[in-house]
């Protein structure tokens, strides 16, 4: 351990309103622990630069997954075991089951939550991907009231989010309508994928995550929804690419019509894990198998 | 009646029931009244000159134990075969992470505050990170041309059989470094003063490599020196000659502060500070006849020693005897060079440069075969080595080597023929993953080098206790592979008592004598062929004093004889082979007393959207004379195996400025279970005169065939030219589509 814990300093909040009262009170000053998969790496390292803490773990509120009848709500502080043991979530959001799945080992899942690998706002994270294929919505709070933004405009930049200082994500909504849609003809076909690319099976971190949904109508390509994490400063939603491709009959043309529209969805570059020109083939490799 | 000999059989681990239950005790297990932890402050840049070194203000530095170049009572060099290497940088650094200063307090984590303020100004020199850079001497880092060590080894008329070669094949291989990743990470404990010397504890292969090393930097006698090994983590070459430093550094933190002193390297430090595997690159020209006769090899190989000397000269010297494979070829030519970068110092590792000039031979192979249209396994079966053929360097092969046989097992085994064209015909239909099959032949020597052992002049003693056990006294230490086993049963067996009367003692020099190093593939065939000796001579000196009929109770002898003689030891020391002949200056001659023999089959699968390979299946053949103990000895080979595949398909350091910048195990990235293939391990058993009950080395072997079987199946699957280790998914990516263009 390569931290001097006398440096630091956190204090456990015992509901939501005395966390958000210390966050609004000293905006900036501390900052939410909820599982601390990703604060405990740092600490180790003697990397950590904040200092103050304030401790999320036994706000009960802010834990559960709860469905009603057009949607699901899962509270910030779901862990990905709560995830991966939820009916609904393994029936209906497929794609958020599997990246809970391919998320570190047993001892991360049980403390990993859902709103603090948002917070984190690593473009690696495999869990926003299938967010975001979902259309999911996230629930801030502060003690100046609640508020409600698409998961898709959260991320601007790298560890650039719309979270304000005194702000907590306390929980994260899937619609469920779409799942519901029927009136499908014979022709119809769904399909969702998820993909980590990470080299290893286990305990790696992606070099390229891919999640996507598409709906074929008589090999047209109707409702299309694509978001890729690890190759740009956040996770991101392929929109250029779903456009291309919508209301096309899938095949080799509209293949390399995607493949060209997803250069300007991504913006990989070369890291200690990969390179900028691998990230774009492979991204273009798994949007060809989606569609063929 | 005697008892059922334990050789052979998979009789349970000694130390087994202690490292489960928690009760066995390493380094970090250990503290002392007064201790203090220790650390080490290294460098941020390459190379350069130490101008100043500043502590910032916000700890006690009053408190703090601070040792200098300047501190060294003894000589300031890592006693190894130069003495080029400082325990601390006095003004000039030489490479990325080089201990400067050591800091000790009681309080481990303002340590580490203490050591984020130590600031160095340093006037930064040009320094080399590429072998093409070292060998073209610019600049000029090391001696007089930035090499440490060159060969020329070779017979017969090279450029005559080129002249008159009908066909040459020529290429270039290259392979990478890698992490030893033991998973107890380097750790020492010392206490060191006028009265007392030096006591060190700690986590290591060698102890006899600590206690000179310790000698040199304190100036003190052997006898005042103390090396005890704590139960050990694993090692695989990296606890070999590292704990000589991170043993002085505690020590001499120990002596100035005048309190024990207790360094543990975390995995960060541990993995960016330490020795790996050396890079490698071997230039290959081979002339072969049209019917695949090799005609002449021309081989050059060369590695990458890092900033200092440590034993690169040795990891040539067997990656340079291992070039030319298990082949025997009239005209060899092998030039070896170990070159000086500003890496950190590469060192020791698990096949000690046999993996890196296997893997450009193997690989090359496949490629020579191809060239004259013969199936892979053909052109190996023209050129294996017999019995009485020379090796490049002239030995007379004395083993009743049968690689037919091997190959024709593992090549069985796998199903090799009926994939091979299996894969071949499907990999023709579009699809996204492509099959394929590949092997390698190879052979690895087992203990040290041509006179090594002669020098080494190893001992082992055992000795009478008075209840009736006998103690095996020896340096060889426990690091998960098993010695503690297989001494047991070589004991049990050569003395005529079970294992349970067998007792090893914990490997202190102040114990001990000195059994040699835990290196090389030795610790069976050389140390436990002594041990069986020196079990034979207590034998003999309990029946000369009449203490032992034939028929009987060993245990009981013992006993009577410690209680009306006193202490009863009997040793066996390291007797030269005279019918082996070892010229060091020519380096020609006997280069090992003996060698393990294998064929490795490796299967793959290469997915085509993204590029990552996966190893379905995998045989290892190998033929490593008797083996002790089943189950530790199909470990090895598993284990080994499992290492290879890590070095070959994931294991990539990432060099940045000479800086290892992946130094963590999530971005450093090693096979889990979940990415490995079931192993198929086949023993021959071929016995071997001078090893116990007929063994030989086995612990490197493994690490040298797969690599290139993986690379062959690659090939194979895919249709592209795998020529540098690690083969990532990003070169593959590479590769795939420069062929499709």
């Amino acid at each position: 351990m390569r931290s001097w814990l006398a440096q630091y300093e956190m204090r456990s909040a015992s509901d939501l309103g005395e966390a958000l009262d210390l966050l609004s009170r000293w905006p900036g000053e501390w900052t939410p622990f909820a599982g601390g998969t990703d604060l405990m790496v740092l600490l180790e390292a003697g990397k950590l630069p904040r200092r103050r803490f304030v401790d999320l773990w036994r706000i009960n509120e802010l834990r559960g997954i709860a469905a009603s009848a057009d949607s699901v709500r899962i509270g910030a502080l779901a862990t990905y075991t709560d995830l991966l043991t939820d009916p609904i979530i393994a029936a209906e959001f497929p794609l958020v089951a599997a990246a809970a799945r391919e998320t570190g080992a047993v001892a991360i899942q049980n403390r990993g939550t859902v709103g603090g690998n948002i917070a984190n706002a690593s473009p690696a994270a495999d869990l926003p991907p299938a967010l975001l294929v979902y259309g999911a919505a996230l629930e801030l709070a502060s003690s100046r009231g609640r508020r409600h933004v698409a998961y898709e405009s959260f991320h601007f930049g790298y560890k650039r989010m719309d979270l304000a200082a005194d702000e907590l994500i306390v929980g994260v909504t899937l619609p469920r309508e779409r799942r519901a849609q029927g009136e499908r003809g014979a022709g119809w076909q769904h399909r969702e994928t998820y993909r980590k690319v990470g080299t290893r099976r286990a305990q790696a971190i992606s070099k390229i995550c891919f999640a996507a949904s598409v709906d074929l109508d008589g090999g047209v390509v109707r409702d299309i929804r694509i978001a890729l994490g690890s190759v740009a400063p956040t996770v991101v939603r392929a929109r250029s690419a779903e456009e291309s491709v919508r209301n096309q009959p899938i095949g080799s043309q509209t293949i390399a019509a995607a493949r060209l529209a997803l250069r300007a969805d991504i913006s990989p570059i070369d890291d200690i894990r990969s390179t900028a020109d691998y990230r774009l083939r492979v991204a273009g490799n798994l949007l060809e198998e989606l569609l063929s | 009646m005697p008892p059922v000999p334990a050789i052979g059989r998979a009789i349970p681990r000694r130390e087994g029931v202690a490292k489960v239950t928690g009760r066995a005790r390493y380094v970090d297990d250990l503290s002392l009244p007064g201790m203090l932890h220790g650390l080490t402050v290294r460098s941020p840049v390459p190379r350069g000159i130490i101008r100043a070194v500043h502590y910032g203000a916000g700890v006690p530095w009053d408190e703090i134990t601070v040792v200098t170049a300047a501190d060294i009572p003894g000589r300031n060099v890592v006693a190894l075969i130069l003495d080029d290497q400082p325990y601390l940088a006095a003004d000039r650094i030489n490479h990325a992470e080089e201990p400067i200063l050591l800091l000790a307090h009681a309080d481990k984590q303002l340590l580490e505050e203490a050591r984020r303020l130590v600031t160095f100004d340093i006037e930064p020199l040009p320094a080399v990170f590429t072998l093409d850079d070292a060998l073209s001497g610019a600049p000029i880092i090391w001696g007089e041309n930035n090499l440490f060590k060159s060969y020329f080894v070779g017979r017969g008329d090279v450029d005559a059989a080129f002249a008159d070669a009908p066909i040459v094949v020529e290429g270039v291989y290259e392979t990478g470094a890698q992490e030893q990743l033991y998973i107890e990470p380097n750790g020492m404990l010392a206490v060191a003063g006028d009265a007392s010397g030096v006591t060190v504890w700690g986590s290591m292969q060698c102890p006899y490599y600590i206690h000179k090393a310790i000698a040199g930097l304190f100036a003190m006698p052997l006898e005042r020196i103390r090396v005890v090994q704590m139960e050990t983590g694993g090692g695989f070459g990296g606890k070999e000659e590292y704990p000589s430093i991170i043993a002085g550094h505690a020590a001499l933190l120990a002596w100035k502060s005048g309190r024990p002193v207790k360094m543990i390297y975390d995995r960060a430090e541990d993995m960016v500070a330490t020795t790996k595997r050396h890079p490698s690159r071997t230039r290959h020209r081979t002339a072969v006849s049209r019917d695949g006769t090799l005609l002449g090899m021309d081989i050059d190989f060369m590695i990458d020693g890092g900033a200092y000397c440590t034993l690169s000269p040795v990891v040539l010297s067997r990656g340079t005897i291992h070039a030319s494979g298990p082949y025997f070829c009239p005209n060899i030519r092998i030039r070896g060079r170990a070159v000086a970068t500003n890496l950190p110092p590469h060192g020791a590792f698990r096949g000690f440069g046999a993996p890196q000039s296997i893997f450009a031979l193997e690989r090359h192979m496949d490629r020579v075969a191809a060239a004259i249209g013969l199936q892979p396994d053909e052109l190996r079966r023209r050129n294996f080595i017999r019995p009485g053929q020379v090796s490049a360097v002239g030995q007379v092969m004395a083993d009743r080597v049968d690689m037919d046989a091997i190959l024709d097992r593992a090549l069985d085994m796998a199903d090799y023929h009926q994939k091979r064209t299996r894969f071949a015909a499907a990999n023709v239909a579009a699809g996204r993953t492509r099959k394929g099959i590949g092997f390698a032949t190879f052979m690895h020597g087992a203990g040290f080098t041509g006179s090594g052992e002669d020098h080494l002049a190893s001992i082992v003693s055992v000795e009478a206790t008075a209840d009736g056990t006998v103690r095996v006294l020896s340096a060889s230490t426990e690091i998960g592979q098993g010695t503690n086993t297989i001494f047991s049963q070589i004991a049990a067996d050569a003395l005529g008592v079970d294992v349970e009367a067998i007792e090893i003692a914990q490997p202190d020099t102040a114990v001990v004598p000195n059994s040699g190093p835990t290196v090389a593939s030795r610790t069976c065939m050389v140390v436990g062929k002594l041990l069986e000796t020196a079990c034979r001579n207590l034998r003999a000196a309990l029946t000369d004093s009449g203490h032992l009929a034939s028929d009987g109770d060993l245990r009981q002898a013992c006993r009577a004889y410690v209680r009306e003689r006193g202490p009863l030891r009997a040793s066996a020391h390291y007797q030269p082979n005279e019918a082996a002949r070892w010229d060091d200056e020519r380096y020609q001659g006997d280069a090992y007393g003996s060698y393990a023999w294998a064929a490795y089959v490796a299967e793959v699968t290469v997915d085509l959207v993204t590029f990552e390979t996966r190893i379905d299946d995998f045989v290892a053949v190998q033929e490593v004379g008797r083996v002790i103990h089943p189950v530790l000895a199909t470990g090895q080979i598993e284990g080994g195996v499992a290492q290879a595949i890590g070095w070959a398909l994931y294991e990539d350091v990432v060099w940045r400025e000479g800086r290892m910048a992946n130094s963590q195990m999530t971005n450093y990235i090693m096979p889990t279970s979940v990415d490995l293939p079931p192993i198929r391990v086949h023993f021959e058993e071929v016995p071997y005169q001078h090893g116990p009950a007929g063994a030989k080395g086995i612990g490197e072997l493994p690490m040298d065939g797969p690599a290139p079987a993986i690379a062959n199946a690659i090939a194979h699957a895919t249709g592209v030219d795998v020529r540098r280790v690690p083969f990532t998914p990003e070169m593959l990516a590479h590769l795939v589509e420069a062929a499709g263009a």
